[in-house]
């Protein structure tokens, strides 16, 4: 794991075999691919197309659930349930990414630039890393204490005589929903960032600063272009996270705001997996669409 | 910036960083705090007194949930999830230094487990399974076994769709990290052991394992940490009995006492027991190779 943190040249290091070894050492990963991925995204696609009714799925060829997803979606002067779902899930994407992004990119930047021990650097970064491998649901009810109506917040702004009355909006809103996205997920910004940064050639800021780049100017035109693949694979992850989400919009929101992950939830657990299985494959179209545009510009394979 | 005088940028920075890390840990520490709160408290501040009465209620099980008995199965799936994934990563981290036809496809379905929004594969998975289900009952009818039938509840569970739904996860990372190890892996013990006759388990056994056993120790910290606080990916794709964080998302919204702040503050214990274990473990290794190094 610690392997991962230092920065050495990768070696390639393909010992000579034979390649139908090599496939009986690929196999157990390759079948749990197959068993528990590959198999279960085409049944979505096939099941999509089904009908159903309170008892069971009914296999054909059907539409009607894509039909009634996109139901009234053609008006114009009023949002369909899907577009504005739709809507406020790409708002919270773009809120986190961008949030997620520059706090990520400062701290990167801090560990890999101004940190001038390994030791101290590993130790901070390690720091970073370790709220990752404890329970997502754990860190989003840490808050509630924090923001709730008796809140540590609220308490201490009444205290001062900052605000008559409790603020509302500090829990269960989209407020919270963005503190808790960025609370858990900037750890995916870091890590590919810190990694693409520990990279760079340290003499290429001297050679900028050398000929007479400001800081600034050594931050834009050097080390933002080559973190871009850590950029970018952070972005990945972020975006499909959010796009994908219905448990911390369903926490932190206090059950009150739609995801489409959520709906697909809901669909679920009234069986209706035809309906659930075209909302799926619709996501799925987005954010492929999504991460094709992303990954015009990585070979993440390169970057380990 | 490489002068000796401490940039005003590197204050900034500093300052950022650390209240950064006050965002990551503040809350955590405070529902430990909150956690051993008297028992005439409740989920905020004031602390009224200092009990554990809160341990002794989740003891007792919150309304209906059996907290124990999610907390089992979840060790034994966590367990089940750390072997399989470290076992079949390391093997598959062997297979792509060889020439492996498909190699790249692979590499790229691993890929895109990992970026998939998790209630898409929860959602197949649940859909395979009760499929399966299905197809199973129809035998049964047409081959008239009509008491196996009867007898016959769900595929789903525990060790089937739900430990599949976890490997999906923890798979990937499992993969990476064995890429990140052997893309620095210096092949040239492994070609000495070769030339000196031996056959390519001993080699595997006596020469690349004990080299890269630290890392692997990470691999199973990972399946471990992972799976045992897995939500989205297992929402879908379980059957009748839940995992502890199920249990503990289920329980966010009708739990009102400090009971939930408790319990989150077990399965952080376990989960940092689980770290400091695979650390030490890892430690040791390393410590036992520079030892043989020298």
């Amino acid at each position: 794991m610690s392997s991962s943190l230092s920065p050495s040249l990768p070696v390639s290091s393909r010992a000579p075999g034979r390649s139908v070894a090599a496939w009986w050492q690929a196999l157990p990963l390759t079948a749990v691919f197959v068993l528990f991925f590959l198999v279960p995204l085409a049944l979505i696609v096939m099941v999509s197309f089904w009908d159903f009714n309170e008892y069971e799925l009914l296999p054909g060829f059907t539409l009607k659930n894509y039909a009634s997803i996109f139901e009234g979606c053609g008006n114009t002067s009023d949002l369909c349930v899907t577009f504005k779902t739709y809507l406020s899930t790409f708002k919270f994407c773009l809120l986190v990414w961008l949030i997620t992004g520059v706090t990520g990119f400062a701290v990167s930047y801090f560990l890999a630039f101004h940190v001038r021990s390994p030791g101290v650097q590993t130790l901070l970064f390690i720091l970073c890393t370790i709220p990752f491998w404890t329970s997502n649901v754990i860190r989003m009810i840490s808050w509630v204490p924090l923001l709730g109506r008796n809140g540590l917040v609220n308490q201490s702004l009444q205290g001062l005589g900052l605000v008559g009355a409790p603020i509302e909006w500090l829990l269960f809103s989209d407020f919270s929903v963005v503190l808790a996205f960025v609370h858990l997920y900037t750890m995916f910004m870091i890590v590919p960032i810190f990694n693409s940064m520990m990279r760079i050639d340290r003499s290429l800021i001297e050679a900028a600063s050398d000929s007479g780049a400001t800081g600034w100017q050594t931050l834009w035109n050097v080390i933002v272009p080559l973190s871009r693949t850590g950029i970018i694979i952070g972005s990945i992850f972020v975006i499909t996270i959010v796009m994908g989400d219905f448990v911390t919009i369903g926490v932190m929101g206090g059950q009150q705001i739609a995801s489409i992950g959520k709906i697909i939830q809901v669909q679920t657990s009234y069986l209706q997996f035809p309906l659930a299985a075209a909302n799926a494959v619709i996501l799925l179209a987005i954010v492929m669409m999504i991460i094709w545009a992303l990954t015009r510009l990585v070979d993440i394979r390169k970057e380990l | 910036m490489q002068a000796d005088q401490r940039p005003a940028a590197f204050w900034f920075l500093a300052l950022f960083f650390a209240l950064f890390v006050l965002f990551l840990y503040g809350p955590m520490l405070v529902i430990v705090v909150l956690s051993f709160q008297g028992p005439e408290g409740g989920l905020t501040f004031p602390l009224r007194g200092v009990s554990l009465h809160w341990f002794a209620k989740l003891a007792e099980g919150l309304g209906v949930v059996d907290i124990g008995a999610a907390l089992w199965r979840s060790l034994g799936l966590g367990l089940a999830v750390m072997a399989l994934t470290v076992v079949f990563s390391v093997l598959a981290g062997l297979a792509f230094r060889k020439r492996l036809a498909g190699g790249n496809t692979l590499f790229l379905i691993v890929v895109a487990s990992l970026i998939m929004p998790s209630i898409i594969v929860s959602l197949g998975i649940g859909l395979e399974f009760r499929l399966l289900d299905s197809g199973i009952k129809q035998a049964l009818e047409f081959f008239g076994m009509t008491e196996t039938l009867e007898g016959y509840g769900t595929s789903l569970g525990l060790f089937t769709s739900a430990l599949g739904a976890h490997l999906t996860w923890t798979l990937p990372f499992g993969l990476l990290i064995m890429f990140a190890i052997f893309n620095r892996f210096n092949p040239a013990y492994e070609e000495a052991a070769r030339d000196l006759g031996a056959t390519p388990w001993q080699g595997f056994r006596h020469v690349v394992l004990p080299l890269i056993a630290p890392s692997v120790v990470g691999i199973g910290m990972f399946g471990f940490t992972l799976s045992w606080d897995e939500i989205a990916r297992t929402s879908q794709a379980i059957g009748d009995v839940n995992t502890l964080p199920l249990e503990l998302q289920g329980l966010t919204s009708t739990v009102t006492t400090p009971s939930i702040y408790a319990l989150g503050t077990v399965t952080t214990v376990v989960s940092l027991l689980v770290m400091a274990l695979a650390v030490g473990l890892a430690w040791l290794l390393g410590r036992r190779q520079r030892k043989a190094a020298r």
